[in-house]
């Protein structure tokens, strides 16, 4: 089985977003700014005038690796694309890419795409699909 | 106050030592150490060591009672902010002389702490879950991004592991010392693609020392601290600023090349934390010694390989001569033994050497500048 995230106090509204069909960042209303992961305070202000909002769910893709050597619950995948994408917002996570062969020549960098969730247990996770199919 | 490095040594042995356990390691290293500082115990009233099994057991284990502790656990750049932290105590007043181990049985795992974190850390929640299985699939995941935007090649790439197996061929104790092609490279088998199995580093076992004390009490010709700076960046490799640039190898060099009042061009030896393949093309962009997207092509163009204008990574890196998994006492091991003259690929001439060490997957760095002499 693959490893399911077990949310804290300060990450559960991201879960309880994912749980929900969305995804939730954090916003600085001062500064005007999105940030990830969860933490109680904006990390370029200091401030904790933060509030969750629901992200577009539109992403690029900004790097990633091809893993030939699977962790426990992804022998069926390999070799899989582990991937960092950057939000509209502007923020970075790292997450799995669906719906395309994830080879290199399938995988461009700067590609458009969306979040989808997986259901893990108790959790979803937010993956990412190529917007308008295969590249 | 001057800060010297009066002893420096590995374990006998590096590579596979499975009649050794993790403590054991560190002692055989402390033993060593002393030996060739040409002091005891007795000496020594500062400790600095990682984490598991930490100082205090070190401390108790060779029977020193000390002044000062440092657990400084950042990775495999430890040993150098340990380099740098008992150099501020002892100016401090805090201590004396300082022993630094380093003991890991990364590949037996003797007494050997556990690796994995729990589904509710930050790694547990937003990497793992995405098929993470150590560093070669995150530590590796800047490396496209980087290609993209500097256009550096998969042959280049693989230009950083033969560079630096030409330097373990010379080197008796490197665990691989055939030369290599980048065709070999590219031909060994893909880990986490763009990286293959010889663009990656060793996993071993093997320890290493240092005593740090003022000039006055060394009772060997002494390596000189001239600068050292140290910085962090972030817990999880997805939240870096810029996936082609470290910030802590940029601040860290900046520190330690101000403290030291060195620019490039005394530098003639360079030792740069090489996990994968990638890692001393960033260093050598961070630091300064060539511009942004030049390191590749300089690399291949043989500068940093034997009889090249700036020497790197000259024991053969963590690419080809020892890896336990916190690397950064080897690195400094060997800026050591080339300032001493006494390096098995010895490089002439060598004066002022820079030492860059990483922690975590760009989690940490620090930088030391070391020399034989004083400016």
């Amino acid at each position: 089985m693959k490893p399911a995230p077990k949310p804290t106090p300060e990450t559960q509204p991201f879960w309880d977003g994912t749980a929900a069909g969305e995804l939730r960042i954090q916003r600085c209303e001062p500064c005007a700014r999105h940030y990830f992961y969860p933490r109680p305070r904006c990390p370029r202000c200091g401030g904790d005038q933060v509030e969750w909002v629901r992200a577009s769910g539109r992403a690029t893709l900004y790097s990633y690796v091809i893993n030939h050597r699977p962790a426990p619950g992804f022998e069926d995948d390999a070799p899989y694309a582990i991937a960092v994408v950057e939000l509209e917002e502007g923020v970075r996570m790292m997450t799995n890419i669906v719906g395309v062969p994830n080879t290199p020549e399938h995988l461009e960098l700067d590609m458009e795409l969306r979040v989808v969730f997986e259901r893990r247990g108790d959790v979803s996770v937010p993956l990412f699909e190529p917007v308008g199919g295969a590249a | 106050m001057t800060i010297v490095i009066a002893g420096a040594a590995e374990t006998d042995e590096v590579g596979r030592l499975p009649g050794h356990s993790t403590v054991q390691l560190h002692l055989e290293a402390a033993g060593n150490a002393l030996a060739d500082a040409g002091m005891t115990i007795h000496d020594i009233d500062g400790i600095a060591t990682v984490g598991t099994p930490g100082p205090i057991q070190i401390a108790h284990a060779l029977g020193i009672t000390p002044a000062w502790l440092d657990g400084t656990g950042v990775g495999g750049s430890s040993f150098l902010f340990h380099v740098r932290h008992a150099a501020a105590a002892i100016r401090a007043g805090l201590c004396s002389t300082v022993l630094i181990t380093h003991g890991e049985s990364g590949r037996s795992r003797v007494g050997a702490g556990r690796f994995g974190l729990g589904a509710d850390s930050l790694l547990g929640q937003f990497e793992l879950p995405y098929g993470v299985v150590g560093p070669p699939t995150s530590f590796t995941i800047t490396a496209l991004r980087y290609m993209k935007e500097t256009g550096l090649t998969h042959e280049q790439l693989a230009e950083v592991a033969v560079a630096q197996r030409r330097w373990a061929h010379l080197n008796p104790r490197a665990m691989y010392q055939d030369l290599i092609t980048v065709e070999d490279v590219l031909a060994s088998r893909l880990v986490a693609y763009p990286f293959h199995l010889l663009e990656c580093c060793l996993v071993t076992d093997g320890g290493g020392a240092l005593i740090v004390t003022t000039e006055e009490r060394a009772r060997r010709a002494p390596v000189y601290l001239l600068g050292s700076g140290e910085a962090a960046e972030s817990p999880i490799i997805s939240q870096m600023e810029d996936f082609t640039t470290s910030k802590g190898f940029r601040l860290s060099g900046e520190a330690a090349f101000a403290e030291a009042k060195i620019t490039h061009e005394d530098v003639d030896h360079l030792m740069i934390y090489d996990a994968f393949a990638h890692v001393p093309i960033y260093g050598l962009e961070d630091l300064g010694f060539v511009g942004r997207g030049e390191a590749g092509a300089f690399i291949a163009e043989g500068h940093t390989s034997p009889g090249g204008r700036l020497p790197l990574n000259t024991n053969g890196g963590g690419l080809s001569y020892t890896h336990t998994g916190m690397y950064g006492m080897f690195a400094i091991q060997e800026s050591v033994r080339q300032l001493r003259g006494e390096a098995a690929a010895q490089v002439p001439d060598v004066e002022v050497s820079v030492v860059l060490g990483n922690g975590g997957m760009f989690a940490s760095a620090a930088t030391l500048v070391l020399a034989n002499r004083l400016p």
